[in-house]
């Protein structure tokens, strides 16, 4: 009894040890199957035709409109950090609100970029008001 | 004695290993075509004939002269296309200065990648049409280039983008002859075929 009540003690320090090593793992690997071929790896996009995730004003700027724009996409002119892009992103549907925050904690916290995290409520409302093909912003 | 012979063998394997790693000069790649007299002549890339960024016919005569690397993609390409995009952008740059090297990007999707489009591409990513080509031109004849430079290229509605292609670099010589190719995706791969690059220029 006593034995098992300290394997569960140490299974759970473990656990939250591993978790503290990687804060963002599953914002990670869903980066890398759903964003990384365009502004990759290291978050720094294509010069002039896919802007930058690593130093972008724009998520501090408009926080509130990114996850609309993984959601839904983007089209038309968007200004980061004072260079105007137009090349369209589609949006990923499929991503769940969860995986939708992962992802954007993981942009926050990677690359050199601290920008604090936002909690799934926040981006659940941040998600309401978006609607297809409107620019939330 | 029969140890000084194991010790001579292997060192000839291995140093026949290192050269073929990395010869001096760079293979003929392709399937070998027969020539008029029945002789093996390398594979060599046909003519062909797009319009670029600029509205400039482009064709083989463009390259007289010269090497270029080639590839294959289209703007709105969801998949490998980006980062394949980012990796000539490094060849570009390094080789920005030498006049014996060009690029070529063949557009997989004609139907949207007009000449107005990949005018604002190349603008986009900063580059000019003297050295980096951007064409569009017939969906089937453009299609039909891409195995001649080793790469696939597929409509398929299952694909991300509605195009299935693979993204490889080729450099092509002056005399339209495969040296060398690389993962477009891949930036290790990309260094080596740099240096092929810098190899094939070196060659008289
Ligand atoms: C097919 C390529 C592509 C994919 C995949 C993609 N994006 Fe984008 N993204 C773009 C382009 C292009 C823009 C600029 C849109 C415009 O100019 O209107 C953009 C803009 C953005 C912006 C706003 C501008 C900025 O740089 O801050 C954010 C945030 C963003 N993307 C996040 C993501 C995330 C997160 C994913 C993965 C879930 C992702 N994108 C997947 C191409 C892509």
């Amino acid at each position: 009894m006593k034995n098992s009540l300290i394997f569960t003690v140490f299974a759970a320090l473990l656990f939250l040890a591993s978790c503290e090593t990687y804060p963002y793992q599953q914002g990670k690997i869903l980066y890398t199957n759903f964003c990384e071929n365009c502004h990759m790896a290291d978050g720094t996009g294509l010069v002039g035709v896919i802007p930058p995730l690593a130093g972008a004003d724009f998520l501090t700027k408009n926080g509130e409109a990114v996850p609309c724009i993984i959601r839904n996409g983007i089209k038309g002119d968007l200004d980061v950090n004072g260079r105007i892009y137009s090349t369209e992103m589609a949006g990923i549907e499929r991503l769940t609100e969860f995986e939708i925050t992962n992802i954007i904690n993981y942009i926050h916290t990677s690359w050199g970029n601290e920008i604090p995290i936002v909690e799934h409520l926040q981006v659940r409302e941040w998600l309401k008001p978006c609607e297809k093909n409107t620019k939330p912003f | 004695m029969r140890y000084l012979f194991l010790f001579f063998a292997s060192l000839t394997i291995i140093m026949g290993c290192q050269s073929s790693l990395s010869p001096d000069v760079l293979p003929m790649l392709g399937t070998p075509e027969t020539g008029p007299n029945g002789d093996s002549i390398p594979h060599t890339i046909p003519d062909f004939s797009f319009i670029d960024q600029d509205s400039n016919v482009v064709n083989n005569e463009t390259f007289a002269g010269k090497a270029y690397v080639a590839d294959f993609f289209f703007i709105a390409c969801p998949t490998i296309c980006p980062k394949t995009s980012k990796q000539m952008l490094r060849i570009h740059d390094r080789f920005k200065e030498e006049p014996r090297l060009e690029l070529l990007g063949h557009t997989l999707a004609p139907k949207y990648d007009s000449v107005a489009a990949l005018n604002r591409y190349a603008h986009n990513l900063g580059v000019s049409s003297d050295k980096w080509h951007f064409v569009t031109g017939d969906q089937a004849a453009i299609y039909k280039m891409a195995p001649e430079y080793m790469n696939i290229a597929l409509n398929d509605e299952d694909a991300p983008g509605g195009i299935n292609h693979s993204g490889y670099l080729i450099l092509v010589d002056k005399n339209r002859h495969i040296r060398s190719f690389c993962n477009g995706t891949d930036p290790d791969d990309v260094d080596r075929f740099m240096d092929d690059i810098q190899k094939l220029l070196n060659e008289k």
